[in-house]
């Protein structure tokens, strides 16, 4: 069963269009690529399944029940996690810290609730083992590489049981070696079960890791094919128009 | 011998030894203990008990304040306003005991007093986007003037039945001999410090200095910090007012005047860094004590009074120089 379904969603602001009448579904283990034009209505389509923004009709469902989201930690509790693009981040803090940031795990009892250290050190330990990255959990953000700070945030969604994880852009600013890290990070989501959509720019990440590209042009969506019946060349030609419907 | 990936996440990258050599906190901690022993062996009147008395005092009501303003700092926010803050919370002390109320009246009614300016300051920064440094210039203004109309602008002597009690919390010295402000302010920075490493909102405070847009989208409830963040550093002022009241025996509407800059330097050469996301409890105190001894000092040794502004500025440059070589050196 799908585990994400979209349904008919369109969201419109005042007059403008950003998404019209998209339809998909997201199977468990599937990583789609999500790809466009700036203005495509990826974003605002992204935001919505994030919980920012509530579509103006259609509805999204998971696992086959409704979803109705009024705030992004909304889409945290039904399993959603987001990488952002930014990764969000905080320097100051050590790796686990930015792994269990806003939950952080205590011990004992309110009021004497302490933070729980060793415990979140060796998850963020265990985190970091899975998905087969060589990040420290005592270190701090501040000094670490590109492709170990995608790591941190790609762990934070592995600290529940994330169904789905969306990615922003996860490789538009990283060194071609860790562009390979971060790759087989989604790899390693997917050998767990779990689905992820991948909005990029870069032909080749998508071609590389996808199982399926969704294309988006002008609000509406244009193309949902398997990677393999594909080519960067129509993907392309889908995203500039000069294909206007994927056959 | 190859190296497991299990040997990488598992090694720490620094000891103890490294990250104290690395903390502006400890240099300056040195610096403290350095001038401390210079002017043992330099004067005959540093290392006496009555200068020892006085310099442990003095530093208490600045470092108080200190420790509420290092978590604003923290947080990347700034308070202009707790020298002012101070003033209006000894004043309502003063003029509620002097009325004819008890002490517990008085005191709840000044840190009442602090909390509804210190939520009035987060509230605006908080939740209507206000910069810290206009709102809390504008409380500086406000909170002193206010200290003004409710006294009317003269000085509060007398304070009514709990006169003796009110004197005795602030100028005795009920444990050990040591003055009962210093006690206090241990075992407020002792709490301040349990806060900050230890619970959620200690981390969480950091977080919003570190990255604040980070934390709004990990779920951390940002605006509600920020404003407890303010009620604390108006709370501290508040408690620094209360002390220094039943210490002074009396309350003008000039106590606090200025207060603010020596307990931003304080908290600043302690290691908190204005830009956010960084700075100590006990690093406030250090500040604070540096800066204490260097006026100490400079009258000791009998170096003109005008030099103290020159030295205590050259020490919030110098401290931060430390931090600037210290970056330059990771960046490279």
């Amino acid at each position: 069963m799908a585990v994400l379904e979209l349904t008919n969603i369109s969201k419109h602001f005042g007059a403008i269009h950003a998404v019209s009448d998209v339809s998909f579904s997201l199977e468990p283990g599937e990583v789609v690529g999500l790809m466009g034009d700036n203005g495509a209505g990826k974003s605002t389509l992204v935001k919505m399944i994030a919980g920012n923004f509530r579509p103006s009709e259609g509805r999204i469902s998971m696992d086959g029940k409704e979803l109705v989201m009024h705030k992004p930690v909304d889409a945290r509790h039904h399993g959603i996690e987001i990488v952002h693009q930014d990764l969000a981040l905080c320097d100051n803090l050590t790796a686990a810290a930015n792994v269990f940031l806003g939950r952080e795990l205590r011990k004992g009892v309110w009021p004497f609730a302490i933070l729980d250290y060793p415990a979140m050190y060796q998850r963020a330990g265990e985190i970091f083992r899975e998905l087969k990255s060589e990040t420290r959990p005592r270190d701090l953000v501040k000094q670490m590489s590109g492709g170990q700070r995608q790591a941190v945030a790609i762990g934070r969604t592995m600290l529940s049981q994330a169904k789905i994880v969306l990615m922003d852009e996860p490789t538009a600013a990283i060194s071609v070696r860790q562009v390979a890290e971060v790759l087989n990070l989604i790899r390693h989501l997917r050998a767990q079960g779990i689905a992820v959509i991948l909005i990029s720019h870069r032909m080749p990440d998508v071609f590389d890791v996808a199982d399926r590209v969704i294309v988006m042009r002008r609000g509406r969506k244009v193309a949902d094919k398997q990677i393999g019946r594909s080519s960067p060349e129509e993907v392309t030609g889908l995203i500039t128009g000069a294909i206007e419907q994927a056959a | 011998m190859s190296v497991t990936l299990e040997q990488t996440i598992a090694h720490k990258q620094h000891g103890w030894g490294t990250r104290l050599l690395n903390s502006q906190t400890f240099w300056v901690l040195m610096a403290v203990i350095a001038a401390c022993i210079f002017l043992s062996l330099a004067t005959n009147s540093f290392a006496t008990t009555a200068n020892l008395f006085n310099i442990t005092r003095n530093v208490t009501f600045v470092a108080i304040v200190a420790l509420g303003m290092t978590l604003v700092i923290i947080t990347g926010g700034i308070d202009l306003s707790v020298g002012s803050v101070l003033c209006l919370c000894s004043m309502v002390l003063a003029v509620v005991m002097h009325a004819g109320y008890g002490i517990e009246v008085g005191i709840l009614a000044s840190l009442g007093t602090a909390i509804i300016v210190g939520g009035f300051n987060g509230v605006l920064i908080a939740y209507f986007g206000f910069p810290p440094f206009v709102v809390t210039l504008g409380m500086l203004s406000i909170a002193r003037s206010l200290a003004m109309v409710a006294s009317n602008n003269t000085v509060v002597f007398q304070f009514g039945p709990d006169h003796d009690l009110l004197l005795s919390i602030g100028g005795g010295a009920w444990f050990f001999g040591i003055a009962n402000p210093v006690v206090y302010m241990v075992v407020l920075a002792l709490l301040t410090g349990f806060v900050l490493r230890w619970t959620k909102f200690g981390r969480h405070v950091y977080a919003i200095g570190g990255n604040e847009h980070a934390a709004t989208l990990t779920g951390v409830p940002v605006k509600q910090i920020k404003v407890a963040v303010y009620v604390i550093s108006a709370l501290s002022a508040g408690i620094a007012g209360i002390i220094q009241t039943g210490w002074l025996g009396a309350v003008t509407t000039n106590i606090g005047a200025g207060m603010e800059l020596q307990v931003i330097a304080a908290a600043v050469i302690g290691g908190a860094n204005l830009a956010g996301g960084v700075g100590t409890a006990f690093g406030a105190l250090v500040g604070a004590a540096l800066i204490e001894v260097i006026r100490n000092s400079l009258g000791l040794l009998g170096i003109n009074a005008f030099w103290q502004g020159t030295f205590i500025g050259g020490a919030i440059v110098l401290a931060v120089m430390f931090d600037r070589i210290r970056n330059f050196r990771q960046s490279d």
